[in-house]
């Protein structure tokens, strides 16, 4: 008896009872689109922070000095003489962050203000769509400038100009010069909500005479660790114990996320295989029901010469079927499942990858077979008379 | 030239617990081609599982049973299959269509297992259901047709695969007297078209329309010989239940 007839077979028995069959699915329903769903929305995730890390610029190599601790500090200017003696670290730019308060006469927000010299801009490629930069003079007349994202042009000078205007960081006067390219819908929190004033002048508000953080970029991708481990040796020369500095190059940081990622995802799709495997246990269990009931059915076929091998196939393939058909409708819910919730938790677009799809598709199957397999068997074993004799 | 069923010494022993039942108690039995023979006996007699061996549907404890000179004795579950798919045909009492079948599968169902292409077996079975006069009920489920009709698809279907063995088990046992008559005119038809039949049955009115009546009791043949003798055996038979 052939494939495409047993499979014939296998659909109109199953369409006979809808309900049961139904019932006999959900376990493979669940267990896949849970596989679907959580593959894709921690890729989603993944590609998320990835971005988000992107962003920041992956050659960047993030410098900070415990200055409480450390009895020895990098100035600014011994920073740029190691940069400009070393080929593997291209540039660098002292980053302070300083907690304030940024205000214009009809707005006011919490948040922090990033202290950075001249060059920062060009490192972390921003864009200013309107005046300019900060610049060298800037820096060292410690001047009252800043340069705003899209976010704070937008909240805080609704009505148009903005070059020239003037906002108030933690109570002292500063003058925008310049408006960042809109990258993240201008929303707050984003990359368009940041606000950039010299790095002097962010010392001053700090009330600090040191540089305790800065932002190196590496002339080479490929060569990110060198360039971090030379930042280390140089570090070392300059303020002595190790546990006084820290150095912290993207791509480690990059890695280290994607590691925890593709762990957490390992652990997450092993709880929802468990039910996948629930599943394959229910058709088992149905299917050896289903043998039962139709002890008759066999003993009849067998009297007419069915072998063992053809009762087997019919019940093999109406297990792969019933699997099959779950595993489509579980890939169907799944994908649809992860792109609403993409939209809705991630606020980002999610595609199931086809890997995940195949992948799914195959278990269904193999769970099928694998499962229907026992009941098959005891099926194809029965003697035809206890069979014909069955009521 | 021999015998297309020749049964030598059967015996079929059952063992529950420490009993020994007998079903089949040491039978010899030799049926000829296109010989129509019934078999009978009361339930209990060992008919049934008589015709089980020859059906091939269950093997001796011992003996021989050549079918068409093949010693089948020790032959596997698959090619006891396959002899039953070749060489015989089936007609129960309860018509064992398959409900979720139409008439033109069920009928086609040997010649499935015998791997005929599918215009074989639509052909075949076309023809099957053409001679027991069912063909415009081919598209029809078997619980759409009276009893009658349903032994009628059920001779089809044994019928299709062109057996060398027709095996009728109380083809009549479920249907009422008129359609019970219809169905042995037609087994007399096929035997006069020179089909092998063996009909199992504890009728005497119906086995007196064979050729030759085997009868069983107790696992033992106690008459062998013309129908037309029958009249001894139940006087006999008759004895012995009062």
């Amino acid at each position: 008896m052939g494939f495409a007839k047993c499979f014939k077979m296998a659909v109109s028995t199953i369409w006979a009872s809808k309900v049961r069959s139904f019932l006999t699915m959900l376990g493979i329903i669940i267990g896949i689109s849970a596989v679907i769903i959580l593959v894709s929305l921690m890729g989603g995730l993944t590609q998320q922070l990835m971005d988000m890390f992107a962003d920041l610029g992956t050659n960047s190599i993030q410098v900070t000095i415990n200055q409480r601790a450390a009895t020895r500090n990098v100035e600014p200017d011994e920073m740029y003489e190691f940069t400009d003696g070393n080929d593997l670290v291209e540039n660098a730019s002292p980053s302070l962050t300083v907690a304030a308060t940024v205000k214009t006469s009809k707005e006011n927000k919490s948040g922090t203000v990033s202290g950075v010299s001249e060059g920062y801009g060009d490192m972390r490629r921003l864009n200013v769509t309107q005046g300019r930069f900060i610049q060298y003079s800037d820096v060292m007349s410690k001047s009252s400038v800043c340069v705003i994202g899209a976010y704070q042009a937008k909240t805080f000078f609704d009505d148009g100009a903005v070059i020239g205007r003037e906002l108030k960081i933690n109570g002292t006067p500063f003058t925008v010069v310049g408006v960042l390219e809109e990258k993240e819908d201008a929303a707050s929190g984003s990359g368009d909500d940041v606000v950039y004033i010299p790095y002097t002048s962010a010392m001053r508000l700090n009330a600090s005479s040191v540089v305790s953080s800065y932002l190196l970029t590496a002339a080479d991708e490929d060569r990110i660790d060198e360039a971090t481990s030379s930042i280390k040796q140089f570090l070392k020369n300059k303020v002595g114990d190790e546990d006084y500095y820290m150095v912290i190059s993207m791509k480690e940081l990059i890695d280290q996320m994607s590691m925890m990622m593709n762990s957490m995802q390992t652990v997450l799709v092993c709880i929802a295989g468990i039910s996948l495997l629930v599943g394959g246990i229910g058709i088992m269990n149905i299917m050896l029901v289903s043998v039962t009931e139709r002890t008759r059915e066999i003993g009849i076929r067998k009297s007419l010469g069915a072998k063992q091998k053809n009762i087997m196939m019919q019940f093999v393939i109406e297990a792969g079927t019933v699997s099959c058909i779950g595993g489509v409708i579980g890939i169907i819910t799944g994908a649809l499942v992860a792109i609403l919730a993409g939209k809705l938790l991630l606020d980002a677009s999610i595609t199931p990858s086809a890997a995940s799809i195949v992948v799914a598709f195959g278990v269904s199957v193999a769970i099928g077979i694998g499962f229907g397999y026992l009941p098959a068997k005891k099926a194809a074993q029965l003697n035809p008379i206890d069979a014909l004799r069955y009521d | 030239m021999s015998a297309l069923i020749e049964l030598k010494d059967i015996y079929k022993i059952y063992r529950m617990g420490d009993n020994e039942v007998r079903a089949l108690d040491g039978i010899s039995l030799s049926i000829d081609k296109g010989e129509f023979v019934a078999i009978i006996g009361k339930s209990g007699s060992g008919k049934s599982t008589c015709m089980n061996i020859i059906g091939c549907l269950d093997v001796a404890t011992s003996g021989t049973y050549r079918l068409n000179g093949k010693n089948i004795g020790n032959y596997t579950d698959d090619e006891l299959a396959e002899v039953r798919n070749k060489m015989l045909g089936f007609i129960f009492q309860q018509y064992n269509l398959l409900p979720k079948l139409n008439l033109l599968e069920n009928v086609a169902l040997p010649l499935v297992y015998a791997g005929a292409s599918d215009a074989e077996q639509k052909e075949r079975a076309i023809a099957a259901l053409e001679k027991v006069g069912l063909k415009d009920k081919a598209k029809n489920y078997p619980s759409q047709l009276s009893g009658g009709q349903q032994q009628r698809a059920s001779i089809a279907r044994a019928l299709a695969g062109n057996p060398s063995v027709i095996l009728a088990d109380e083809p009549t046992g479920a249907l009422d007297s008129k359609t019970g008559r219809d169905v042995m005119m037609f087994l007399k038809q096929l035997h006069s078209e020179g089909n092998t039949i063996v009909l199992i049955t504890h009728d005497n009115s119906i086995a007196a329309q064979a050729q030759r009546v085997v009868r069983i009791t107790d696992g033992r043949i106690v008459y062998d010989g013309a129908a037309s003798g029958d009249d001894v055996v139940s006087r006999q038979e008759k004895a012995g239940e009062y």
